[in-house]
């Protein structure tokens, strides 16, 4: 597998994106994830207000997959309605388990497709998906799951 | 050709895979050919169950077993070999200690003594031993170069310390212990000590009796043998006083209906099917250790070492943890980060171009957040690396950065 596939431009910018990566002035959700085996460890700020995401943040450390993967996530979900990003969430979890192929998921996915890659690299599905579930739990507490 | 390419010959995982770079011998070593040789020997000409058949096989099998233990016992020069208990690994001699003696000896009051060099299967076992006794856990720190200090032992280990527990060689910054003067400093307060030698047993000499130690643990699969066999040794009366660990078949005497005695040493530690493919497989890692004999291993392990250190020294944005006093106190484990990249990418990007190395907090948690970092990037060595490795190694170090985006 070539490396650059994943180690691409987005990653790196996003990496070194600042735009997300802020606390937010109202936080209605707050969720911590974490990776013990490489010590990726994010903290999800959202402001839900009438089922819309108005806003969301995160502050963490970890390897660049993990955080681009979360800034990636930010930008999708940022203005959707609860089911839309749960929607988003099911789109990114069944594209890296293989389920769905990258070329039906550029729609919903955009820029985050390039992740796909991951499951080419089992040593590192658990960064690219840590941001996702973390989102996860609070949708699902939000979807009343 | 390389220094050591006989030795290179004599492992196949090595010699036959070229293209990739093994630099991750702290967790694990490769095996010698003669090592897979006995095991498939001993299998193919009639496996058996051990100290149970009076058939062949079984007293053939029970023989070589028993004189691996023999061998053990020689190889860190115990009194005798009922000295030494064939266990899992060192997570399973340590925890045996801890379960066993640590819970029939530490009372409420007592203290433990850990180093904050250690992995965690000889931390976790003390603390979790520590709460449950309401005993007490105190440190022996550590200097930002990765050292213990020293100047700090007569106000730790006192009187009231019954059990330290110390590593022979850190596993995160190759770094070994002044090992001796700790266990003449916690026998001078009266207290036992427990060296985890799983880092030290590849590299040097042990004897156990010119150190005193009081129980030792070390696991095979560190030092050319196989997974999921490990040793422990301990000094006799303290063995001798110690209740059973797990209870079963092969550890009893007689059974009744109303109670059991227990087998004398060392079976009394030995419940269940014992791992016999690993302790035949540790007595041709013996013999193998002793046929390329320690002042070879030493001899290329610090010449790789100080060959790595050099090079890596010259490279930008390179920051190396654990820097002992002199060169003769560090192992073949060097503990890195490269700055503005986290380690996993920096193991991802290496093992991109097949070089084998670890990332991650090494099972060491308590010693990271001394380091006052998260994680590192560990390159360890053993016989069979060789020097044009470590020129891979450092070229490719210099390209992480770019992968990340940066200039250089
Ligand atoms: C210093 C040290 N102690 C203990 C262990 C645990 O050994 P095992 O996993 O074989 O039980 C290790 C292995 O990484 C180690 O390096
Ligand atoms: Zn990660």
């Amino acid at each position: 597998m070539d490396l650059s596939q994943i180690y691409t431009e987005v990653i790196t910018e996003h990496n070194r994106s600042t735009h997300n990566r802020r606390s937010l002035p109202e936080v209605t959700h707050k969720e911590h994830g974490h990776n013990p085996s490489c010590g990726d460890d994010i903290t999800l700020e959202l402001d839900i207000k009438e089922d819309k995401i108005i806003d969301a943040a995160f502050t963490g450390t970890g390897c660049a997959i993990s955080q681009a993967s979360t800034s990636m996530m930010i930008d999708l979900i940022k203005g959707l309605s609860v089911t839309a990003a749960k929607e988003k969430t099911e789109a990114f979890l069944g594209m890296i388990k293989g389920q769905k192929t990258e070329a039906e998921l550029e729609d919903v996915l955009e820029d985050a497709v390039i992740l796909a890659n991951i499951k080419n690299m089992p040593a590192r599905v658990k960064c690219a998906v840590l941001a996702w579930h973390t989102l996860d739990e609070v949708l699902k507490k939000q979807l009343g799951q | 050709m390389c220094e050591n390419s006989e030795i290179r010959k004599l492992f196949p995982a090595i010699a036959e895979n070229n293209g990739i770079i093994y630099f991750d011998n702290a967790a694990s070593t490769q095996k010698p050919e003669i090592v897979l040789q006995k095991v498939a020997e001993y299998n193919r000409s009639g496996h058996a169950n051990i100290h149970r058949g009076a058939y062949h096989w079984s007293v053939e099998a029970t023989a070589t077993y028993e004189m691996t233990r023999r061998k053990t016992a020689e190889f860190i020069n115990a009194e005798s070999p009922e000295q030494i208990v064939f266990t899992r690994g060192t997570t399973e001699s340590i925890n045996l200690i801890a379960s066993s003696y640590g819970r029939s000896q530490i009372k409420e009051g007592d203290r433990i003594v850990v180093s904050l060099l250690e992995h965690h299967s000889n931390f976790v076992p003390w603390q979790q031993l520590a709460l449950e006794k309401k005993a007490y856990l105190d440190f022996l720190n550590i200097d930002p170069a990765g050292n213990l200090i020293e100047s700090e032992w007569d106000r730790v280990i006192t009187p009231g310390v019954k059990l330290v527990a110390i590593t022979m060689m850190s596993n995160v910054l190759g770094i070994t212990t002044p090992i001796d003067k700790i266990i003449e400093k916690a026998h001078a307060v009266g207290a036992v000590v427990v060296v985890d030698a799983a880092q030290a047993i590849q590299h040097q000499k042990i004897d156990v009796r010119a150190l005193d130690a009081d129980f030792l643990a070390f696991s095979a699969h560190k030092c050319f043998g196989l997974t999921g066999t490990g040793v422990l040794y301990g000094k006799k009366e303290l063995l001798e006083s110690m209740p059973p660990y797990q209870f079963g078949g092969d550890m009893i005497e007689y059974v009744t209906k109303e109670k059991t005695t227990f087998a004398p040493l060392p079976e009394k530690f030995e419940a269940g099917t014992a791992n016999i493919d690993g302790v035949i497989a540790l007595s041709a890692a013996i013999d193998f250790i002793e046929e390329i004999g320690w002042g070879k291993i030493r001899e290329i392990e610090q010449d790789l070492t100080g060959y790595a250190i050099q090079k890596m020294k010259m490279t930008d944005h390179v920051i190396i943890y654990g820097n002992p006093a002199s060169m003769y106190e560090k192992g073949p484990v060097i503990s890195f980060n490269i700055e503005g990249v986290h380690p996993h990418d920096v193991s991802s990007i290496l093992d991109n171009v097949g070089i084998a190395v670890r990332s991650g907090h090494h099972c060491a948690q308590p010693l990271m957040k001394e380091l006052a970092i998260q994680s590192a990037v560990r390159a360890s060595f053993s016989i069979y690396n060789t020097k044009a490795e470590i020129d891979y190694f450092a070229e490719k170090l210099k390209e992480v950065r770019r992968w990340l985006g940066y200039g250089s």
